[in-house]
């Protein structure tokens, strides 16, 4: 039996801006002054962003206890309950990973080690079996690594689904001396943390997947693209790759092999249109991040020139898993065309958010409704949308779609990256649209034409609609100007730019004429088109008329307010300050 | 504006861990604007004679990308995410309480030079949203109040 109490705290980005650090602080300060026996680590994402900061204690015996929604002062209340009393502390246990039906249909594969390992701790990954993946690919000749992935049916997931073997092959058979492997961990889609939480959950996994990778190929150079906007991954990363090199899991003559690669990270410096391959390399090379056409592929003719593969960060850390369980069990986790999980990272309208991984194939129902618990408060589901930018909102007659590539590629979403964002009924369709045109244009590098004028033409005539200023023939312009664009970018970007607005027109097309024909924005979000009023219900508390920005609200104390409408920019402000919920939205 | 400008200082010492390659010049502007908080122009140009490369395309290449910036920022930035579960979860409104408590726009520097306000894609951390992100520290759940008193702290810190 261990000595011990073990508490773990949920220390990735999410957690920390939740109070993470905090609690550890506090924790920490109560183990030294009070001399209890208890070891205190940091892990990554626990996957329950919901209940954080939260915590995993295990006693001696090993029953464990998960406390959630933490708040300094509990901190030393559950290190008194548990040492001084041999109780729990009721107040903050929530169900643990063993008993919380959020878990029950998820299946760990990518985060099989988040939550659980210190990431900053190599002896942590090699205690569960880390790196035993590698010293048995290096026994094989890559073709069988490729093979083995191929028969896997490991398909990209940054997104378009390619099937990663047989873009390994491309590189494999690509005839060069100088190869080169590149991450893309340059997650840029709003919306989107799956890859920053496997880094600074299990960085370890991700580079014994590059390293098993770049084996197959016959790369001796890899590269992390990583945003600089995730300070913490970055530092894991870097610390992860000095550990992988000081035991020779990284650089000259790996395990004694013969065979040699290194890692570099570069750092991204904001531009969404670099997790493009193409734009990524050029960024990478010192360049302005611009894609280029293909053909030539990277596989033949990449970064600097040589052959060149990209992966996502998501894909190579499933690798590990493959090699060390067979191709045949990460198959039968997924469907008859794509093998294995996929990480969504579930936010939005729904009660319980996340980072959540099921087997491809599991419904949008069960991942909302089952492992999300539904939609927050009492509203009801609108959409539900998937891929960001290049993405699309399904509604509630679309739940039963299975999350595949095809499937939900019919259905007018994507698989995407993995962002899965829950609406409700106070969320306006058209408005979505519009965000997310004005992301694309705004990113758009500007190259094709199409994509740099096309983007701003559709955000001027959604612009137009969500003012009260649509005509009847823009619906039309909308759809006649999108599959020009599609047709006429040459990168993903421009490709899918309409995405948004074409799911949004197929189903909610009502929800645009109420907008044009009846001058309304169901939802009320539309700024131009509701008006606040003040009701009956109003006691004349006067919060309202101090918080207005604006002073456009009149009214002695204790008799009834009113809105001066001319003033008003309808920005909510009395709506939500309103003691007695006596402001509506018309 | 109480911004101290940084001395224009010979920076070949700090460029010699970098190759003289082309793939420098990203992370070496990434560590010039670590340093000064924007990129000095006499900066890039001397860094592009250390990667000989024209001050234009040093100019083409920072300006390309988000992360770079031409003017010296507040004492404290500002980031206000406006990721999809951000949207919906209103950071307009974010973004109309902070603007009106500081009494600067999206991109602006308040006039003590304390706050630099900025709009970002997205900070990741969507189960927290609305969020906004104040250095390095990340607030999250926010409301008007909470605004209002995050923004104190800052305040009170200077006072």
């Amino acid at each position: 039996m261990k000595e011990n109490i073990e508490i773990k705290v949920g220390y990735a980005s999410c957690g920390i801006a939740a109070g993470a650090a905090e609690i550890y602080e506090r924790l920490e300060q109560e183990i030294e002054e009070n001399d209890y026996p208890v070891s205190l680590t940091k892990v990554g994402c626990v996957g329950m962003c919901h209940n954080e900061p939260l915590i995993e204690l295990e006693n001696p015996g090993g029953t464990s206890f998960t406390y959630g929604n933490l708040e300094e002062d509990d901190a030393g209340r559950i290190l008194e309950s548990h040492i001084g009393k041999n109780t729990s502390y009721e107040d903050k246990l929530i169900p643990g990973k063993a008993d919380y039906d959020y878990f029950s249909s998820q299946q760990k594969v990518v985060l099989r080690n988040s939550g659980i390992i210190d990431p900053e701790e190599i002896e942590e990954y090699l205690d569960r079996d880390g790196y035993a993946a590698l010293g048995e690919a290096l026994d094989q000749d890559g073709s069988e690594i490729i093979q083995l992935i191929k028969d896997s049916k490991l398909r990209g997931r940054g997104g378009a689904g390619f099937p990663t073997g047989v873009k390994w092959s491309f590189a494999r058979d690509a005839g060069s001396d100088q190869k080169y492997l590149i991450c893309n961990a340059d997650e840029g889609d709003p919306g989107a943390f799956m890859d920053r939480s496997v880094i600074e959950g299990d960085p370890h996994a991700l580079l014994e997947g590059m390293v098993i990778a770049a084996h197959a190929i016959g790369a001796d150079q890899g590269y992390i693209y990583c945003r600089a906007e995730y300070p913490l991954a970055l530092k894991r990363l870097s610390i992860a790759i000095e550990q992988a090199r000081s035991r020779d899991f990284l650089g000259n003559n790996i395990l004694d092999s013969g065979f040699s690669f290194d890692i570099d990270v570069s750092k991204g410096a904001g531009a969404f249109v670099c997790g493009e391959e193409t734009a990524l390399m050029k960024s990478i090379e010192g360049e302005r991040g611009m894609p280029s056409s293909r053909p030539p592929y990277p596989a033949q003719e990449g970064l600097f020139g040589q052959p060149t593969n990209i992966n996502n960060v998501e894909t190579l850390a499933s690798v590990p898993w493959i090699v060390r369980n067979g191709a045949e069990e990460y198959r039968e986790i997924g469907t008859e065309n794509s093998g294995g999980t996929k990480v969504f990272a579930l936010a939005g309208k729904v009660e319980r958010g996340g980072l959540v991984e099921v087997p491809i194939g599991t419904s949008l129902e069960e991942i909302i409704f089952d492992i999300g618990n539904g939609i927050e408060g009492s509203k009801d589901f609108k959409a539900v949308q998937l891929g960001g930018p290049s993405g699309g909102c399904l509604p509630e007659s679309q739940l039963d779609t299975p999350v595949d590539y095809e499937t939900l590629t019919d259905a007018g979403a994507i698989m995407g990256s993995g962002g899965m964002i829950v609406m409700d009924e106070d969320d306006c369709m058209v408005d979505v649209a519009k965000y997310f045109l004005d992301f694309t244009q705004e990113e758009s590098c500007g190259k094709c034409t199409f994509c740099r004028v096309g983007t701003k033409r559709m955000l001027e005539i959604l612009e137009r609609i969500t003012s009260g200023e649509g005509e009847k023939k823009d619906l039309e312009k909308l759809r006649k100007l999108a599959p020009k664009i599609e047709e006429h970018s040459l990168c993903g970007l421009g490709q899918t730019a309409p995405n948004p607005v074409l799911t949004t027109l197929r189903y909610f097309e009502d929800e645009y004429a109420k907008h044009i024909e009846e001058g309304s924005c169901p939802a009320g979000v539309c700024r131009e088109l509701i008006t606040y009023r003040i009701k009956d219900d109003c006691i004349g508390c006067t919060t309202c008329s101090q918080e207005c920005s604006v002073d456009a609200i009149d009214g002695e104390s204790g008799s009834r307010h009113v809105i001066n409408q001319e003033k008003c920019i309808q920005c909510g402000t009395c709506l939500e300050v309103c003691p007695v919920d006596a402001v509506e939205v018309v | 504006m109480v911004i101290k400008k940084p001395e224009t200082k010979d920076i070949r010492a700090e460029l010699e861990d970098y190759p003289r390659e082309r793939r420098s010049l990203i992370p070496i502007l990434q560590k010039v604007q670590n340093e000064h908080g924007y990129l000095p122009r006499d900066f890039m140009e001397k860094v592009g004679s250390y990667l000989s490369i024209l001050p234009s395309k040093v100019y083409s290449v920072a300006t390309f990308y988000a992360q770079f910036r031409f003017e010296p920022l507040g004492e404290h930035l500002i980031k206000i995410c406006h990721g999809t579960a951000c949207h919906v979860k209103g950071a307009d409104n974010v973004t109309d309480t902070v603007e009106s408590e500081l009494g600067a726009s999206m991109g602006e520097t308040t006039d003590d030079g304390q706050f630099t306000v900025e709009r970002v894609a997205c900070l990741g951390c969507c189960s927290l949203a609305p969020a906004m992100m104040i250095d390095d520290t990340v607030y999250g759940n926010l409301t008007r109040d909470k605004i209002r008193d995050v923004l104190e702290d800052f305040r009170g810190e200077e006072g």
